[in-house]
C-alpha cells in the first residue's frame, strides 16, 4: 500500500496561535450554520472562547469553575441538537471530568466535543498541574470517542469542520502557544487519515499534534547526515490509521514516534500496540518518560524534556547506527 | 408552562397502580436474581405519578422534541422505571422479564441509547442533574415549553456535582427545572457513630440546603399521591427559579419487612419473601392503605 502524500505550503514559515483559531473557527462554522453552543469553566479567556461569546452571547453559557457540571449540561444540551464544545484545560477536562465523559457522553454517544486547551507540557510556564501527560492515554482508552491533535492552525481549522458533522463525540488537543503552519490551505482533514509529509526509506517518524513540527525539522537534519527519512502525521489517534503505520513500517523497517505526551499509552504506545500485532518493527518511542511536567519556557522544557527536534535526531541517529 | 393541571387519574387509580408496580419491581428483581428494592418502592409513587398525571409525553413517540424529559439521577432505581414506561404503555409488560439479561434494553442501570423513553443515561450517582440543567437551558433558547425533572436519591446528593448543577441552574434562573428528592434517609451503607452504623445520610434538612443555593422548596408526602400532585403544581407554578420537592419517603416502602431496612437496599427476596410481599401488598391495596 502506498500512503497518500500531502505537499507542504511553500508559503514561508509564519507562526499561528491554535487557541485564536480555535475561538474563530467556532464563530465560522456557526455562521455557515453548525448549531454550535460553548461552555466554559471560566477560561475563556485562555482558550480564546471569547471570540466565539463575542460574536454569539446566547449560545455561550458560562459554567463557572464546575468542570463535572459542565460536562453534565453539555451533554443535555447535545440530546436537543446542539453541538457543544468544551472550553477548559486538557489537564481538567480530561480527569476531573473523566467519569462524566464516560457515563454521560461516551456510553450514550451524545456529540459533545471536548476541547483540551493548554494540553502537553507546553503550558505557558504554569507546571504540571495545569500539563496533560496522560490525556491521550486516557481518552483512546475511552470507546466510542475520536481523539484529535492537529499539528497546526490550517490543520485546525480543517479538523474542527470535521468534527462539526461527525456526529459523535471527540476529544480535540489543543496546544496553547503559536506554531508554525505547515500545511496549505487547500489541506483536507479526514478523521482517521494519517497523511505522508515526507518520504524515506531508512527510518519512518510517525508524529502528533505539534511534534510534527519537529519532526520534520528532525527529518530534515537527518537528511543532511545522509539519512532518508519519512515523516507520517497522525492527527487522528483515535481512529488510529493502521494501514499507513503498517506500510510505512514495510517501507522503513525502522520506527520513532514522536508526541507531546507519555511514551505510555499515547501515540507511541498505539503505534506499539499496532506494530506489535500486525508487523513487529524495531522501534523507539519519543515522548515524555513516565514522569511529570514542571514550569518554564517552552524551549527549555523541551531540551530538559527530550522533545525537541535535536533530541530527537539524537534519538534517531542512536537507533539508526544500533541497527545498521 | 400549563398550570394547575387537569388530573388525568383519579387518586385510588394512581394507588393501584403504584401497587401493581411494586408487584412487578419485586417480580423482575426475583426472576433476574439481582437489582435494587428498597430504592425502587421508595420512589414508585413518585414515577407513578409524573408518568401517570403529571408528564406531557407519548409513548407512541418517545423522542418527541417538545415532550417533557425525566432524568432518574438514582439510576440503580431502573426497574421502577422500566416498570412504570412498560404500564404506561412504552413497551410490553413481558419485557420486564428480561431485565438485566444480556441483549436485553433494560440494563441494570438505564441506557438512552438501548430503550426508548430513558431521557438519560445514568447509574454514576451525582451525575443526573447537570444534563437536566443543559436541557432546561437548551429548551429555553428553543423557545421549547417542556418542564425537565430530575429525581435524586438522598444519599446522591453528597455528590459535589449536584451542588455544582444547583448553583448554575439557579444562576440561570431555570424555572422549567424541578428536582424530587427522594427523602428516604437511607442510603447503602451510612455513617459511623458511637452506637455503631447509623445507616443515616449527612444531609439533615435538605430544603435549607437548596434554598440557599437559590431554589425554591416545597416538602411532601412521597408515598401520598394527593400531595404530590400539589407539590408538583407548586413546582409548575415558580416561575422565576427552579424548584427543589422534598419527598419523604420510606425505603423499602409498600412491604412492612422491607421498609426502612437498610440491608433490603439491594437484596433478592427468596420465593417465601417474595409471596409474603405479593400477598401483602394484595390486602393493602385492598383495604387503601397503599397510600402512607
Ligand atoms: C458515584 C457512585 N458511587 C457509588 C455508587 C454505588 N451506590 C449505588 S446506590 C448507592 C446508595 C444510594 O443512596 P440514595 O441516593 O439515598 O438512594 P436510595 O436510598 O433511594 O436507593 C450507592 C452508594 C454509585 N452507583 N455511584
Amino acid at each position: 500500500m502506498s500512503i497518500p502524500m500531502v505537499a507542504l505550503t511553500s508559503e514561508p514559515r509564519a507562526n499561528e496561535a491554535p487557541r485564536e483559531v480555535w475561538g474563530q473557527t467556532l464563530c465560522d462554522l456557526t455562521a455557515a450554520g453548525a448549531n454550535t453552543v460553548v461552555l466554559d469553566g471560566d477560561l475563556a479567556n485562555s482558550t480564546r472562547a471569547d471570540i466565539f461569546a463575542e460574536c454569539y452571547p446566547d449560545r455561550f453559557f458560562e459554567m463557572g469553575i464546575a468542570e463535572q457540571n459542565m460536562a453534565g449540561v453539555a451533554d443535555g444540551l447535545a440530546t436537543l441538537g446542539y453541538v457543544p464544545w468544551l472550553s477548559s484545560f486538557a489537564a481538567f477536562l480530561t480527569s476531573r471530568d473523566l467519569d462524566q465523559i464516560r457515563v454521560v457522553i461516551a456510553q450514550p454517544g451524545l456529540d459533545v466535543k471536548i476541547c483540551g486547551g493548554y494540553s502537553g507540557i507546553l503550558t505557558g510556564k504554569t507546571g504540571k498541574t495545569h500539563q496533560s501527560v496522560e490525556d491521550i492515554a486516557t481518552f483512546r482508552a475511552l470507546p466510542g470517542i475520536d481523539v484529535v491533535a492537529p499539528a497546526d492552525g490550517r490543520e485546525l481549522r480543517a479538523a474542527m469542520a470535521a468534527l462539526s458533522v461527525s456526529g459523535r463525540p471527540a476529544y480535540l488537543r489543543l496546544t496553547r502557544d503559536p506554531s508554525p503552519v505547515i500545511f496549505p490551505d487547500s489541506y483536507v482533514f479526514e478523521i482517521g487519515r494519517a497523511v505522508l509529509l515526507r518520504e524515506g526509506a531508512d527510518l519512518g517518524i510517525i508524529s502528533t499534534g505539534v511534534q510534527t513540527v519537529r519532526a520534520l525539522d528532525a527529518a530534515e537534519s537527518l537528511g543532511s547526515a545522509g539519512y532518508s527519512v519519512a515523516v507520517l502525521h497522525v492527527p487522528t489517534i483515535k481512529p488510529l490509521d493502521v494501514e499507513a503505520i503498517v506500510a510505512l513500517a514495510e517501507q522503513t523497517d525502522l520506527i520513532m514516534t514522536a508526541e507531546d505526551h507519555s511514551i505510555i499509552g499515547g501515540l507511541g504506545g498505539a503505534v506499539a500496540e499496532t506494530l506489535g500485532e500486525h508487523r513487529p518493527t524495531r522501534m523507539k518511542r519519543v515522548g515524555i518518560q513516565d514522569r511529570f511536567g514542571e514550569s518554564g519556557p517552552n524551549d527549555a522544557l523541551l531540551k530538559k524534556y527530550g522533545l525537541s527536534s535535536e533530541a530527537m535526531v539524537e534519538q534517531a541517529q542512536a537507533l539508526l547506527t544500533s541497527t545498521r | 408552562m400549563t398550570q394547575n393541571r387537569r388530573s388525568l387519574r383519579t387518586t385510588s387509580e394512581l394507588d393501584d397502580l403504584s401497587a401493581r408496580t411494586r408487584e412487578l419491581i419485586l417480580r423482575s428483581v426475583f426472576k433476574a436474581g439481582a437489582g435494587h428494592i428498597g430504592g425502587p418502592l421508595s420512589v414508585t409513587d413518585i414515577l407513578v405519578n409524573l408518568y401517570f398525571d403529571r408528564l406531557r409525553v407519548d409513548p407512541t413517540q418517545p423522542e418527541l422534541p417538545g415532550r417533557d424529559r425525566l432524568i432518574l439521577s438514582k439510576g440503580h432505581s431502573s426497574i421502577a422505571l422500566y416498570t412504570v414506561l412498560a404500564l404506561r404503555g412504552y413497551f410490553p409488560v413481558e419485557e420486564l422479564d428480561t431485565f438485566d439479561a444480556v441483549d436485553s434494553r433494560l440494563q441494570g442501570h438505564p441506557c438512552m441509547k438501548t430503550l426508548p423513553g430513558v431521557d438519560m443515561s445514568t447509574g454514576s450517582l451525582g451525575q443526573g442533574l447537570s444534563p437536566g440543567v443543559g436541557m432546561a437551558l437548551g429548551a429555553r433558547r428553543s423557545k421549547l415549553d417542556f418542564r425537565t425533572w430530575v429525581i435524586l436519591g438522598d444519599g446522591e446528593i453528597q455528590e459535589g456535582q449536584i451542588w455544582e448543577a444547583c448553583f448554575v441552574a439557579a444562576r440561570y434562573r431555570l424555572s422549567n427545572l424541578t428536582v424530587i428528592l427522594d427523602y428516604n434517609r437511607l442510603p447503602q451503607f451510612g455513617w459511623p457513630s458511637e452506637t455503631g452504623y447509623t445507616r443515616e445520610v449527612p444531609i439533615d434538612d435538605p430544603a435549607a440546603k437548596f434554598s440557599a443555593f437559590g431554589w425554591a422548596t416545597v416538602e411532601c408526602d412521597g408515598h401520598d399521591h394527593d400531595a404530590l400532585r400539589d407539590a408538583f403544581d407548586k413546582a409548575e407554578a415558580n416561575d422565576d427559579r427552579p424548584t427543589a420537592i422534598i419527598a419523604n419517603t420510606i425505603k423499602g416502602k409498600g412491604i412492612t419487612f422491607m421498609e426502612a431496612n437498610h440491608n433490603w437496599h439491594a437484596r433478592v427476596p427468596t420465593q417465601e419473601e417474595l409471596d409474603a410481599a405479593i400477598a401483602e401488598l394484595a390486602t393493602r391495596s385492598l383495604a387503601g392503605v397503599g397510600r402512607s
